[in-house]
């Protein structure tokens, strides 16, 4: 495959000649040529897909009950709908979990639906939800049950909220509900936030009696995906930092319940969770910061974040020692195969922090990104959180509630004064989230929401080695003879997050871009020398 | 335990479904309308729901699924979806450039009432359709039936626009297919050359969803009914329709619309549905059976009697849909085995009385429901009361394979865990040694597995 060195500015102009010209002016302002961190430019980001147009988006509902409410295993999470939203959110996440014990409840491997049928649609279907919930308790005899609200919930008006608090009196557990229509918003992301609304208003602290700790944090935003969260888990634990909660993998209600007795929220997945520590942070007196377990080295730059923010002379020594000793492995690991790796090149279409993290582990094994982009990040997420007033707040947006929490004066207690937040600024801890195109490299194309069609023109273009996108751009990517890792399932491996999670990463990379296969894909017969090789003989 | 909560006491439920045993329309019309060549299929709907019908096909037949979406927001919700569908069939012509874009409702449409049929009028009349292309629409809420009733309306709607009575009759029979795999189709194909049976096949997945690796993405291979095979079958000699639930709507819609006669049978799974099929075929089409086929059947039966005491009162659990559990369970019958527990989510009152017809003279003690509720947790709770030697269905069929140490066979809509299902069919005499053969393997690995070791054998 000829690999030479593109012009992105034409590349960018031949793709938009090809569209028609109401999608080609949307476009024009998704696809921006980044100019390095010094001059961030403006992407417009969270708007809606044009009809027609073959995109990776997904809907509220998978955001809500498949990203954030999903990784729980002992809230019961009930659809209500008819019976597909909850079949194929049925364990096609890989939200790995570890219940405490042979008895402890898991949820996880079940799927509840309400099954709406044509006269539910007509006459109501309040009445077959309050049953259902009766008919779960009756059988699982959980502690909460979350109800799910899918598109035509919303539509035909049955109030899932009133069916909440009711049943919540009759059943004596907590139940609440989720108005995460499909419809809702342009794409997860709304989902998001309506899921963090509701564990804001109905399960976070809950319960005062959190686990004790010197050094207590909440991880957010981190989903356990093929087992992320235990490695976290192992870290932290090894570093003596206790997680109260986890924002959702491996979490339990309780963690969630007991999530203000933390003393610090630690943010991995910015888009779909920053909502809850905001709030936290006005309600609860807890301040955030951003973190990145993807990467060796954002993995040791986080820990050391933390050592900071605790300003612990014990645990900053402690968390050196963790880093040297975990660093051993990456740095063979590290050494082996970079020189197989070095130069090669990729391009990732992941979610809304995905596709910034993984550039960090392709960083460590020397590979360049060219292109990147979220399928459902925001602004801030590509350019920072500075821009956030700058956002318009537009008719798909503005659907979305938007929790105005006060000071809870009972549990308030402000973890970090304004001074020493200063200071530690000034030490150069990051608290905000500086976005995706400050990592990249100038000249490097940044793409929201991409087409089937562009991804297909970034290949046929630029050939890359390794393409990094989810399931339904596997196989197209695939059959052009380029090999694709899926950064929302790893394509059934993982961990990669933390230490051990890297060596996974780098394993898997080297296996992929060193596949043998593609270099087979012709047949002898289908090359004109072997055919007549085979006539001479 | 991976199910740890599902006890064997069943509480009575009218409202809460756990674990089903079947999914919605809207995936089932996508999955129809890729048997089609040069189709792109279209969900009138939220994103979440072309991304999910999209990402469970893929995972099926680790193949690309090319689908586009009308993007509703909440806006389109209010005012309706015309204005979402009108850009979508223009975008789609100039980006995509299918023969036929093939649209099927979702619940959120249906709900607010949309109506795909004015709306593609106008997308004809206002020449967002360019000249030689086609779109056309069925309608497949979410909230009736499941993902077997829109695959069945689906290959109903190219039925209602594309089959032309013209007078001339055509030497040729029409056979509906099913909701089977791409090589069960390519089955289909190959006994009817065998037959020298001119065919035309709708839908056709083979060359969809199982084409070779080329160095090049096609989003639209070469395989799927063409435009011309689907005209002209409006003047075929006859229809065969492959199962009552997936295919019959459509030939009765052929036959109203072109007054070409049809005859239902089962999906030819195991011995007996094939018989029924191959004689048919060999009646409509009036040829002779050839030996290679009848041969085929020998080394099927063969394979029975060389096997027959590891089938021979084995009690199999089933779930999946009725089209393809009915011959199935017949084929259990033949074989000797004991199908006792069956389910499907698929309602439907001739799956039941397919079901008494088989079950009662052979097995009083089965026990079969369909319809709401009919879900695995019902079946797995069966399966706790008395347990099963064998379970067949989808993937979802592991966790209980694996809390119940019971061998399994994997059949059925969604397989995301193993391949093979889209490559060696399941249709046909060849089908069911392929079917015979994954089922004594799963059963005879077991023994394996558990045998004491003075009991282990070398030959079995």
């Amino acid at each position: 495959m000829k690999k030479e060195k593109v012009d992105v500015v034409r590349w960018k102009e031949e793709v938009l000649s090809k569209l028609p010209s109401k999608v080609a002016k949307k476009r024009e302002k998704q696809i921006v040529i980044n100019d390095g961190p010094e001059n961030i430019k403006v992407i417009q980001a969270n708007v809606r897909t044009i009809p027609g147009i073959i995109t990776q988006r997904g809907c509220s509902y998978a955001g809500c009950k498949g990203v954030v409410l999903g990784p729980s295993r002992d809230i019961l999470n009930l659809v209500h709908g008819p019976i597909g939203c909850s079949f194929y959110a049925w364990l096609t996440r890989r939200n790995q979990t570890r219940p405490e014990s042979e008895t402890s409840p898991n949820f996880i491997n079940y799927c509840m639906s309400t099954d709406m049928q044509d006269t539910n649609i007509v006459f109501g279907g309040e009445i077959k939800l309050k049953q259902a919930l009766r008919e779960a308790v009756e059988i699982f005899k959980p502690k909460a049950i979350g109800i799910f609200s899918t598109c035509p919930v919303g539509l035909i008006g049955d109030d899932v909220h009133a069916v909440a608090r009711e049943m919540k009196e009759e059943l004596g557990i907590n139940i609440f509900g989720f108005s995460c229509e499909g419809y809702k918003g342009v794409s997860q992301s709304a989902g998001h936030h309506i899921a963090n609304n509701g564990l804001f208003k109905h399960v976070v602290g809950n319960d005062d009696n959190g686990k004790p700790g010197k050094f207590k944090i909440n991880m957010l935003g981190e989903y356990n995906i093929g087992g992320d969260a235990f490695e976290i888990e192992r870290i932290l634990e090894k570093c003596g930092i206790t997680m109260i909660a986890s924002f959702s993998g491996n979490s339990t209600l309780n963690q969630f319940e007991t999530a203000h007795t933390a003393d610090l929220n630690v943010i991995m997945c910015h888009r779909s969770i920053n909502y809850l520590a905001e709030m936290m942070e006005v309600k609860f007196g807890i301040p955030w910061m951003k973190v990145n377990f993807v990467g060796a080295e954002s993995s040791a730059k986080s820990l050391r974040k933390i050592a900071q923010y605790f300003g612990n002379p014990e645990l900053s020594a402690r968390v050196e020692e963790v880093i040297a000793e975990e660093m051993v492995a990456v740095k063979k690991s590290i050494a082996v195969l970079r020189p197989r790796l070095e130069g090669k090149t990729t391009m990732l279409f992941v979610g809304g922090s995905r596709a910034h993290h993984y550039q960090e582990l392709f960083n460590e094994l020397g590979m360049v990104t060219l292109v990147a982009g979220y399928e459902f990040g925001h602004r801030d997420d590509y350019e920072g959180r500075r821009v956030i007033p700058s956002i318009v707040v537009d008719a798909d947006s503005r659907n979305i509630e938007e929790l105005h929490p006060v000071k809870d004066e009972a549990r308030y207690h402000q973890r970090l004064s304004n001074e020493r937040k200063e200071e530690l600024i000034a030490d150069g801890v990051e608290f905000d989230y500086e976005g995706m195109m400050t990592d990249m490299e100038k000249g490097a194309l940044v793409i929201d929401d991409i087409s089937h069609y562009e991804m297909e023109k970034l290949i046929e273009t630029f050939h890359p080695d390794v393409f990094c996108a989810g399931i339904k751009e596997k196989y197209c990517v695939q059959k052009m003879g380029i090999p694709l890792k899926q950064l929302h399932s790893y394509d059934y491996g993982g961990p990669y997050a933390g230490f051990e999670g890297a060596v996974n990463f780098y394993k898997d990379i080297d296996m992929i871009a060193n596949t043998s296969i593609w270099k087979l894909i012709k047949a002898p017969w289908a090359v004109e020398e072997v055919v007549e090789a085979e006539y001479a003989f | 335990m991976l199910l740890r909560h599902t006890t064997d006491k069943i509480n009575e439920r009218s409202a809460l479904t756990i674990n089903p045993a079947k999914t919605c329309q809207p995936v089932g019309a996508m999955y129809a309308a890729l048997g089609v060549h040069g189709c792109l299929p279209h969900s009138h709907g939220s994103q979440g729901c072309c991304s999910y019908h999209r990402t469970a096909l893929t995972r099926h037949f680790k193949e690309p699924v090319m689908a586009a979406t009308s993007s509703f927001t909440e806006g389109s919700s209010v005012f309706g979806g015309q204005a979402n569908l009108l850009q979508a069939v223009s975008t789609i012509f100039s980006i995509y450039k299918p023969d036929i874009i093939a649209v099927h409702t979702t619940c959120l449409s249906e709900t607010i009432g949309d109506d795909v049929n004015q709306i593609l009028q106008k997308t004809r009349d206002d020449k967002l359709v360019p000249p030689g292309k086609h779109v056309v629409h069925c309608n497949t809420p979410s909230y009736v039936g499941s993902h077997v009733t829109g695959y069945s309306n689906m290959v109903a709607g190219f039925i209602n626009y594309f089959p032309q009575k013209t007078g001339n009759k055509i030497n040729q029979i029409n056979i509906i297919s099913g909701w089977v795999e791409p090589s069960d189709m390519r089955e289909i194909k190959s006994i009817a050359a065998a037959m020298e049976v001119k065919i035309v096949l709708l839908p056709d997945t083979s060359d969809v969803l199982d084409t070779p690796m080329t160095g090049k993405h096609e989003v639209f291979p070469k395989g799927g009914t063409t435009i011309p095979e689907m005209v002209s079958m409006g003047n075929s000699r006859s229809t065969i329709a492959l199962g009552p639930f997936c295919a019959e709507d459509a030939a009765i819609k052929l036959e109203n619309k072109c007054k070409v006669k049809f005859t239902t049978l089962e999906l030819p799974i195991g011995l007996k549905a094939t018989d029924r099929f191959i004689t048919a075929l060999s009646r409509a089409a009036n040829v002779s059976v050839p030996d290679s086929i009848t041969d085929d059947r020998g080394r099927l039966i063969d394979m029975i009697t060389d096997m027959h005491k590891y089938l021979y009162g084995k009690r199999v659990a089933l779930f999946g849909d009725p089209d393809t559990l009915t011959p199935l369970v017949e084929f259990l019958i033949t074989l000797d085995m004991k199908p006792v527990y069956i389910v499907s989510g698929t309602p439907g009152k001739r799956f039941e009385e397919a079901m008494n017809t088989i079950l009662k003279p052979v097995v009083p003690e089965a026990k079969y429901m369909n319809g709401q509720r009919a879900d695995m947790f019902l079946l797995h709770q069966w399966i706790k009361q008395e347990s099963v030697d064998l379970l067949i269905g989808n993937s979802y069929g592991k966790y209980i394979a694996r809390d119940e140490n019971i061998p399994f066979v994997r059949l059925g809509f969604p397989i995301m865990d193993r391949v093979g299902h889209s490559y060696f069919p399941t249709l046909g005499y060849k089908g069911g040694m392929h079917l015979l053969t994954n089922m004594l393997g799963a059963i005879m690995d077991k023994m394996d597995r558990e045998a004491l070791e003075e009991k282990f054998e070398l030959v079995m």
